[in-house]
């Protein structure tokens, strides 16, 4: 993405051609598919070239009016020319209707021969319509009617029934803007489309885009860029905002488009992508009368209401527009223009880079890097970055640029918003106090729980802690429980959901560390016309969270104020009137619904208070989807707040579907009584208070979990997201109560729903046998007889493990009869298939399983969450037998890299990459034969994690970079993988470092995953793995261990069927995992499309394991999941157990090829057509579903790979590294110092990293003696420049620099400076990118200029000294060395808990706003400290040639004391017990 | 949950024997008491598991863990409502279970494992003394009735469940005191009778009716009265030995030498010519099970002049067996209390035949070492003789017996000879079996889990028969 203007308006070609340059040097950042010339899509905007036009008008016989007073429309039209005139024919009506006429068409005259096979076969006949301005219209009326015509030609071409309509779309169609646009890369576009190649084609502007698409498909129309926008990133909220604005509908009015406003519903077209929706709500917004920065503002606004810094009118502005519509909301750059503003907004946590540049002629570059267009250093003003929820504008109109606080005081004063929230605003504690509340009735209570459903389980291990606490509860080892639509017992509607979660295409959240861009706050009430701007706009309710008591409840119930109003609906039916009942109460209570909006009410709580011996509850989450679906399909949606006042909701998960549905609060009165009562029987050691405020403390937290594994920051965001995907509900159901949810798999419907309610009722008010007290035993997160069916259970468990000891295959087949068994006993989906009947082959020729077990893996298994018995057991075993072990997250002992004496190996063949980057030094890397990038994790997507200060003991410590003692913070996201052109980087980063290593890509099935993996294999990926939900985990939330991510089958299925039928399937490997337990399961991932498997919980059972799920507490008896020294004595297990387990699973395996007909694995990799549903599934929920969607096996052609069958090409021949490689030669063979300059572009990636990777494999981590190579470099560097730079390389740069400069920095040392010919300081300006030295291990580094946002984030090591960083600096510092000579952005230090920071603070403002002193303490420097500041300034100095730093060295004595120790915590504790130890030593 | 760290700081510890020269001249409970805090602490020993093998150990599922932890939190009252949740009489097996569940304890693996039986114990004795245990009669009758035959802890069972669902129950037994082998089976010193009283108590306090002396031998009389019949009349044929000289006089069976004891020691008198003691003499026991066990202790109380007791298998390992792995039962060498008190056991042993006196008094037994299983072959010139006055048969049983209620009703058996049933239900509708009746001999804690089992059968078979009558 990127852009070039001239700010003084001046049109020319050089601006078009410049642009096109700016394209072509992102080419990196785009995507091709199987056929390496067709990309994913690429374009160009620009100011309408009047002077070609016209030229080549009155060649066709027609000439054009002055600038303004005619529109040119691209158009993409059927190829077949009687569908194409009739089409033309179309449009050209509807011009006219509109009272305008049409000049002409013009043929764009294209190369077909200039783009990709696969772009050719999809592409559209191109035509440009020129249209003349109707009389009397200004310009601006001529573009709203222009926009009319585009949207009346869309809708009526949509339901015309020409086959080829899908052909028709208007890339653009304006009186000043044009769109050259399609599926190309980025080098195709002047030789495709000539018209940009003219000289005539003059503009003052040119916004391009090239495309690396993840959720959606590649086609023409989807590329950028839009209308008026594009942008590099993703809008996670799109389903909620795109619903929404469907429901806003009916109250849109507007003056200036008057009746016209019908025929452009729906404002958002349905089927575009994300990108393509933000660009419709826009450009309906700026054409109904908000100016084009006011509606960005509006859409994607700054983090506002936990800044303390902001002033109060802007907040007033953010506050009144957050009442009228929730933010768009996810990282993204977005460049705008609607050809009279020219502008770019970054999201506001600044995930994503925008660098811009000025130059003292007037022109400004923006892009997605620096240096995508040379310019000569002496000719720059200024450079720049776009910075977290700020703006920058050109105005071409009046020529000039805007910086943000001028565009954001202007939009502020605009109205006084501030006055108009003081006077219309509701807060709940301005209501007055009902006067009566609901109170606890603990005689009925048991038989209400029971009704509910709650077990025993529910109060022990969920709501006490919660209440007790105030975190959610943490368990450990995954799911083994059956799906809610294969469980025998009733199960909570909310059970049937699994949550989605951001993964590569855009990254999740932290939200404890990041809490200033998160929000629970919402505005509830009637929504109004957002195309006006009243102050009654802001008459809304504002909620500080979705939680309510009952008096706050009680409240809202006799609300009367202005108008709002509340009534309640009883949302309960007959428990005795069948099945039917359910779908009754359902239409009456929907047509209650639509009384009471008639009748004025605003408010609308759906209750279940009325609960009794004959009345059941509805599901809550179904009474608020029925009625919510109903009022948007009555378009009163948004006339009123649903409000949930129920016993059901009691977890986290609950209330995230309530409010992802549509809620707008929720009170959960049985929850409440549950802990009061609780509380009286002393369960609880807190206070009824207390309890409560920590329930509902440990609820919100959750809630800002949940959306941040979304990647979502704002409840008013999420709400009505839908973010969830359905597993076993029948489609009817589906479509009629959760529109839009994806659900593939049919399943259950309202009787099964009824009933299941019923089963509930009924074990609440009938009679009994068993003693009255007692609630249902549960059994879900704890085994028990009588609850919820486990796969590992006492007698699973304890056969796999005589059989592995005593190495019985027959005790082996007890085990898996048992599970295999029991999975027709219905528990997971694999259970319910079978095989087809085959001709066999004799056993002796399918292939030894010796071979067989080549294809297993272990899983990732940090050696921190299980002990280093048990972890080198697993590499010994793996290596032994040809397969491979998995490092886990933090890094591995060198030790382990030299064989053992007796010839075994403690090696991990698979080196995990995470986001903590613990330990990923250049050394590991090189021992590596795979190197897994762990996007997510089944157990709990989205989340990052945290190693305990009290388990990282010496060796963890050392093989983590730490220090012993400090706690340890993974990260949700990998701090370098915003998108997925990041982890397109990260892997060309790896294969960099090691080349003969293969690069995996780990992630967690849920819909979509498909899409991602072909992302994945298109960013040359080697593997990709899908994770079931299931697989284990160390510790992680209960909500994020049963709710989020979808079972193996169903990702491992469609990642088949898209790769297959995209191409991409021969280039990459695909491995499934998430408990694989029998050779059975082993044959249906094969078949269903993976050619190697992943195992964890198995082998650890194999080896002892008897799951406790208490690894989280350090506590394991067996001595795997420990690192207690005496524990870890009791650890009994042996290689020969693990190596018997994979060597039964391989024989299982080959007696059901055998079986098949199969000789080779190989020849059933994605063969579902061998799988089929078992028939006469006679479950009363099973027998609904329906796999056809999972077992579809695409008929394609011989040429096309079902697995995978070349190499993937990661142009490493084009690295700048084999050059410095060459020249390095003397010192990589003898040591001997070299020293060589070069120039470097941003096209050249990754500098450093295969030449360390040389270094590493010879000399280990030990490397060089520093300074034996030196490269000094000039000109702009591309991402990554100096990743993973060993010890004894210098790199030297003199220009500036991109994102994750030094990342994963192992001892080198590097220097960046500004031209020696620029002007500008350098402290004012942006030196190197985001995300710099990120997972450095040690180092030096010097920044002669300012960094981008979380510089040095996750440093363990590494020295460094820069003049300025962005926000999050320091982020998750462990270790190592920080010194900032200028100011910092907000939140600096934000999880750090290790190493040291000194900032020079000159205004005192880091003290008091900037730094996050969550884990820090702020302290004066003592004298070694000072010491050691000035060593680094006076080398900085000598490095840089810094006028900074000479500046502070002349100053001393006046500016030491600004400077501020940032100490974290525990690091200080920690130091402080060593020293007391040498002292008493 | 419970004290995460307990398993590493406690050690195992349970309550201590009382010495066995003031034990044997009594018959009281062998144990002293336990202090609470100690129970606490061995509370938190238990590990929380998240696959509990103890709970599946146990034949009742006890939840073993929840009352672990509630136990080790002191919270005694809501202990022992999860303990009655899946057991009716946690006094009985408290003290009389071989507690498979701790051999299936998790921390066994590596460690002694958690003391559950006494937390068992000690949790439902402090309840009884808070008198926090009271009747807890149904809140509606069915109005149908149920007659369950035996009085065994299968039959209390599950004539207990039975009542609180609402359904009218009347036992019968056809011996003089309720309780089956409760009352009669087990030596005081291992169980007390008083404690079966208290039960009663309650028992008849939530409507069940009581019918002592009542032989049932047939079936169609009770199904004239009753809904619904529960056969739990135990598995009393005895497993015989028939070798030369067994008809000798001074040979019995345990089980008419136990329930004589029991009669004494509840105050009843037992008739000289009947009366078969050990006082004095030279006591064979032949069967080194339980019973066994329980005669073994019995003679010494009764002051034996010596005793031996035979047991066919060779001596078990002292440890584990590897053939037995956990979580299984392990076949090892077990010492009972009676053990302690001396008695000589021999194993491998199998007895030849017994010769006697003129008046045909049993006087000499003699044996031979043989093989181990299956064949049990003698070995040559292992023979060998006892003195024996007294020989008493603990050989186990063979099943219900035949002639009477099982014969006249032409109910099906299973293979083994036990009643057969499906989901508890006998051949013969609306009739259920349940306890070693059903299952053969077994623990007192499987009759339990039986009782209840049948009756849940019983009582989902009368509701549907209700419905269907509707």
């Amino acid at each position: 993405m990127g852009f070039i203007v001239n700010l003084n308006g001046d049109r020319s070609h050089e601006i078009v051609r410049k642009g096109i340059e700016i394209l072509i040097n992102l080419t990196h950042r785009g995507a091709c598919g199987c056929d390496p010339e067709t990309g994913d899509g690429a374009g160009v905007l620009i100011q309408i070239p009047h002077e070609f036009f016209s030229r080549e008008c009155a060649k066709l016989g027609f000439s054009l009016p002055e600038p303004g007073l005619y529109g040119v429309g691209m158009m993409f039209l059927p190829v077949e020319p009687k569908q194409r005139l009739i089409c033309e024919g179309i449009v050209e009506r509807i011009v006219q209707e509109e009272g305008m006429t049409v000049l002409g068409w013009r043929d764009t005259p294209v190369r077909g021969d200039a783009i990709g096979r696969q772009a050719r076969a999809t592409q559209p006949y191109i035509e440009q319509l020129f249209v003349r301005r109707g009389p009397d219209m200004t310009q601006d009326e001529f573009e709203r009617r222009l926009y009319v015509v585009r949207r009346r030609a869309e809708s009526e071409i949509e339901q015309s029934d020409l086959h080829e309509k899908d052909f028709f779309y208007v890339p653009s169609l304006s009186s000043r803007t044009i769109i050259y646009k399609g599926l190309l890369l980025a080098p195709q576009i002047t030789d495709f489309y000539r018209d940009l190649s003219d000289p005539d084609t003059l503009s003052a502007m040119c916004m391009v885009h090239q495309r690396f698409s993840t959720n959606t498909f590649p086609t023409w129309q989807l590329a950028h860029p839009y209308r008026m926008i594009c942008h590099n990133g993703e809008i996670n909220t799109v389903r909620g905002n795109v619903n929404w604005m469907n429901a806003r509908e009916s109250v849109l009015r507007s003056d200036l488009f008057g009746d016209d406003l019908e025929k452009i519903f729906p404002v958002i077209r349905p089927g575009l992508s994300d990108t393509g929706s933000l660009d419709n709500a826009v450009e309906m917004l700026t054409l109904a009368g908000r100016e084009l920065p006011h509606v960005m503002a509006m859409l994607i606004p700054e983090a506002w209401d936990a800044d303390s810094t902001m002033p109060g009118e802007k907040k007033a502005f953010y506050e009144y527009h957050a009442s009228l519509m929730e933010p768009w909301d996810g990282p993204a750059a977005v460049a705008f223009t609607d050809g009279k503003w020219l502008g770019a907004t970054l999201d506001r946590n600044g995930l994503r880079p925008a660098r811009y540049l000025v130059t003292k002629d007037g022109v400004l570059i923006l892009a997605s890097e620096t240096g995508v267009l040379p310019v000569p250093p002496e000719d720059v003003a200024y450079k720049g970055r776009l910075q977290p929820g700020k703006m920058l504008l050109v105005d071409l109109e009046n020529k000039r640029f805007v910086p943000d606080e001028e565009i954001k005081n202007r939009l502020a004063s605009r109205q006084p918003y501030g006055e108009w929230l003081d006077k219309y605003q509701i807060l709940l504690n301005d209501l007055p106090d009902p006067p009566r509340v609901y109170g606890t009735d603990s005689k009925t209570l048991i038989t209400r729980q029971r009704a509910f459903g709650y077990t025993e389980e529910d109060l022990r291990l969920l709501m006490t802690p919660m209440a007790a606490n105030g975190e959610e509860p943490v368990g450990s080892m995954g799911v083994d429980t059956p799906l809610a639509c294969l469980s025998d017992r009733p199960q909570p509607l909310f059970n049937y959901f699994k949550q989605l979660f951001a993964q590569v295409t855009n990254p999740a959240i932290d939200p404890i560390r990041e809490e200033l861009v998160m929000s629970l706050t919402s505005y509830i009430g009637t929504e109004r016309n957002i195309l006006e701007e009243t102050p009654q706009h802001c008459h809304t309710l504002k909620l500080p969270h979705p939680i309510l008591t009952n008096k706050d409840l009680e409240k809202l119930r006799r609300v009367s104020w202005g108008d709002f109003l509340g009534t309640t609906l009883q949302a309960v039916f007959r428990a005795d009137g069948g099945e039917a009942e359910l779908e009754r109460a359902l239409e009456g209570l929907c047509r209650r619904a639509s009384l009471a909006i008639r009748d004025g009410y605003r408010l609308l709580i759906l209750s279940d208070r009325g609960v009794d011996r004959q009345y059941a509850p509805i599901p809550s989450l179904l009474a608020l989807t029925a009625v919510h679906n109903h009022l948007v399909r009555e378009r009163t949606r948004t006339q009123v707040a649903l409000i949930i006042e129920s016993g059901e909701p009691r977890e986290v998960m609950h209330f995230c579907l309530l409010i992802g549905y549509g809620a707008s609060a929720v009170n959960p009165y049985l929850a409440i009584e549950t802990l009061e009562d609780l509380e009286s029987r002393g369960r609880m050691g807190v206070s009824f208070e207390t309890a409560l405020k920590n329930y509902k403390k440990s609820v919100n937290k959750g809630l800002l979990k949940v959306f941040s594994k979304m990647g979502i920051s704002t409840l008013q965001s999420y709400r009505g997201a839908q973010v969830f995907e359905a597993i076993g509900l029948n489609k009817s159901l589906v479509e009629k109560y959760f529109t839009g949810t994806a659900s593939r798999i049919e399943g259950v419907g309202l009787e099964v729903l009824a009933r299941e309610a019923f089963m509930r009722h009924q074990h609440a008010y009938r009679p009994l046998t068993e003693s009255d007290t007692e609630l249902h035993i549960g059994g879900d997160y704890q085994y028990r007889v009588n609850g919820e069916y486990h796969l590992l259970n006492p007698h699973t468990i304890s056969k796999l493990q005589h059989a592995v000891r005593e190495k019985r295959y027959e005790t082996f087949q007890e085990y898996t009869d048992s599970i295999d068994r029991q999975n027709k006993e219905l528990c997971t989906l694999r259970g319910l298939m079978q095989f087809k009947k085959a001709k066999p082959v004799p056993l002796e020729k399918v292939e030894p399983a010796s071979e067989i077990v080549k294809r297993f893996a272990t899983g990732a298994m940090s050696f921190g969450s299980i002990s280093k018995e048990a972890h080198e057991t697993l590499a010994i075993a793996m290596n032994r037998i040809g397969g491979r072990s998995n490092t886990g997250e933090g890094g591995e002992d060198e030790a382990r890299y030299k064989r053992d004496a007796n010839g075994d190996s403690r090696r991990s063949a698979i080196k995990q990459v995470a986001s903590g980057r613990f330990g990923v030094t250049t050394n590991y890397l090189v021992h590596a034969d795979d190197l897994q990038i762990k996007i997510a994790q089944g157990a709990k997507p989205g989340e990052g994690g945290q190693l305990p200060g009290h388990k990282v003991d010496e060796v963890i410590a050392r093989v983590r970079h730490s220090t012993p003692g400090v706690p340890l913070i993974s990260p949700p996201p990998h701090h370098d993988i915003y998108s997925i052109e990041d982890l397109a980087q990260l892997i060309y980063d790896l294969k960099n470092a090691n080349s003969k290593a293969r690069i995996s890509v780990k992630l967690v099935a849920e819909v979509g995953v498909g899409t991602v993996a072909a992302g994945v294999a298109k960013a040359h990926a080697d593997v990709v793995l899908i994770s079931g939900h299931d697989g284990g985990t160390g510790a992680s939330p209960l909500t994020s261990i049963r709710h989020a991510g979808i079972p193996w089958e169903l990702g491992l299925a469609e990642t088949q069927q898209v790769l297959v039928l995209n191409d991409l399937r021969s280039r990459i490997i695909v491995q499934t995992d998430g408990k694989l337990q029998t050779g059975r399961d082993v044959a249906i991932a094969a078949l269903l499309g993976a050619e190697e498997f992943g195992f964890s919980t198995m082998p650890l059972v194999a080896m002892g394991c008897i799951m406790m799920r208490k690894c989280h507490l350090n506590t394991c008896p067996v001595g795997i999941a420990t690192q207690d020294p005496a524990l870890r004595k009791k650890f009994a297990g042996t290689p020969e157990q693990v190596i018997n387990f994979f060597f039964f699973i391989a024989e299982q395996l080959r007696s059901y090829m055998a079986a098949l007909g199969f000789r080779k694995l190989d020849d059933m990799v994605g063969r579902a057509d061998m799988l089929e549903m078992r028939p006469a599934v006679e479950h009363w929920k099973a027998r609904g579903l329906d796999f056809s969607e999972l077992l579809y096996a695409p008929q394609i052609p011989s040429r096309v790979g079902r697995r995978c069958t070349m190499a993937q090409d990661h142009g490493l021949e084009a690295s700048l590294d084999n050059c410095l490689i060459e020249q390095a030669k003397p010192a990589i063979e003898r040591r001997e110092p070299v020293e060589q300059s070069l120039p470097i572009r941003n096209v050249n990636r990754t500098v450093g990293a295969m030449l360390s990777g040389e270094i590493a494999r010879r000399y280990g981590s030990e490397g060089l003696d520093p300074g034996t190579i030196h490269f000094k470099f000039t000109g702009s560097a591309g991402q990554s420049f100096g990743a993973f730079l060993a010890r004894g390389v210098t790199l030297e740069l003199e220009g500036d620099a991109n994102d994750y400069t030094g990342k994963g920095l192992s001892g080198g040392k590097l220097i960046v400076y500004p031209p020696r010919e620029a002007t500008f300081k350098p402290e004012e300006n942006i030196l190197i990118g985001n995300v710099v030295l990120y997972g450095a291990t040690s180092g030096e580094a010097y920044f002669n200029g300012r960094a981008g946002e979380r510089f040095a984030v996750r440093n363990s090591g590494a020295t460094a000294v820069v003049e300025g960083v962005g926000d999050h600096g320091c982020e998750y510092m462990t270790k190592g060395l920080a010194i900032i000579l200028h100011d910092t952005g907000k939140n600096f230090a934000a999880g750090m808990t290790g190493g040291i920071a000194y900032v020079l603070d000159e205004t005192g403002e880091f003290a008091s706003v900037k730094c996050n002193k969550a884990s820090v303490d702020l302290d004066p420097l003592d004298r070694k400290d000072v010491e050691e500041l000035r060593y680094w300034i006076v080398r900085h100095a000598e490095h840089t040639g810094s006028r900074r730093a000479n500046w502070i060295l002349d100053n001393w004595d006046r500016l030491l004391p600004r400077f501020v120790k940032v100490f974290p915590h525990e690091y200080k504790r920690v130091l402080g017990v060593k020293r007391q130890a040498v002292a008493s030593a | 949950m419970g004290k995460v760290t307990g398993f590493l700081e406690y050690e195992r510890e349970t309550p201590t024997r009382r010495a066995v020269e003031d034990r044997v001249n009594d018959w009281f409970e062998i144990y002293e008491d336990f202090a609470l805090e100690k129970v606490k602490n061995q509370g938190a020993r238990c590990m929380d598991c998240g696959v509990p093998f103890c709970h599946t150990g146990c034949p009742l599922n006890n939840i073993i863990p929840d009352w672990n932890d509630l136990a080790f939190r002191g919270r005694w009252r809501d202990a022992i409502r999860v303990l009655h949740s899946t057991n009716n009489f946690p006094e009985f097996t408290g003290r009389i279970c071989p507690a498979p569940c701790e051999a299936a304890c998790v921390l066994g693996i590596n460690e002694p494992p958690v003391t559950i039986k006494v937390i068992e114990r000690t949790v439902v004795d402090y309840a009884w003394d808070q008198g926090w245990i009271k009747p807890e009669p149904p809140a509606e009758q069915s109005g149908k009735r149920v007659a369950v035959v035996g009085s065994g802890p299968a039959g209390l069972a599950a004539a207990q469940q039975l009542a609180r669902a609402g359904h009218g129950v009347t036992v019968f037994e056809k011996s003089d005191r309720i309780g089956g082998l409760l009352r009669y089976g087990i030596p005081d010193f291992k169980m007390e009778k008083r404690w079966i009283d208290r039960r009663l108590e309650q028992m008849h306090a939530e409507g069940v009716e009581f019918i002592v002396n009542a032989h049932i031998t047939a079936l169609h009389e009770l199904q004239k009265e009753f809904d619904a019949v529960v056969l739990a009349m135990g598995a009393e044929q005895p497993r015989d030995l028939l070798v030369p000289g067994r008809e000798l006089k001074g040979i019995h069976y345990a089980m008419d030498f136990l329930p004589q004891q029991n009669k004494r020691g509840a105050g009843d008198r037992v008739p000289e010519s009947e009366a078969i003691l050990a006082i004095g003499k030279n006591v064979v026991i032949i069967g080194g099970g339980d019973t066994g066990a329980d005669c073994l202790g019995t003679s010494h109380r009764q002051k034996a002049a010596s005793v031996y007791q035979f047991e066919i298998m060779p001596m078990p390992p002292v440890e584990r067996s590897p053939l037995t792995p956990w979580p299984l039962w392990p076949l090892q060498l077990r010492s009972e209390s009676s053990h302690e008190e001396g008695g000589q056991r021999e194993w491998a042993a199998a007895t030849t035949h017994f010769s006697g006196d003129d008046q045909g008094n049993v006087r000499k037994l003699h044996a031979v070492r043989v093989s181990g299983p299956p064949k049990f072959e003698a070995m040559p010139g292992s023979e060998f003789t006892l003195d024996a006055e007294l020989v008493l048969l603990a050989m186990g049983f063979t099943g219900p017996v035949r002639a009477g209620l099982v014969e006249s009703s032409g109910l099906m058996l299973d293979a083994r000879g036990n009643i057969a049933t499906e989901n508890y239900q006998t051949s013969i509708p609306g009739v259920f079996a349940a306890g070693d009746a059903r299952r053969g001999q077994s623990l007192v804690v499987w009759a339990i889990a039986e009782g209840r089992k049948a009756a849940e059968a019983a009582d989902a078979w009368l509701r549907r028969a209700a419905i269907a009558a509707a």
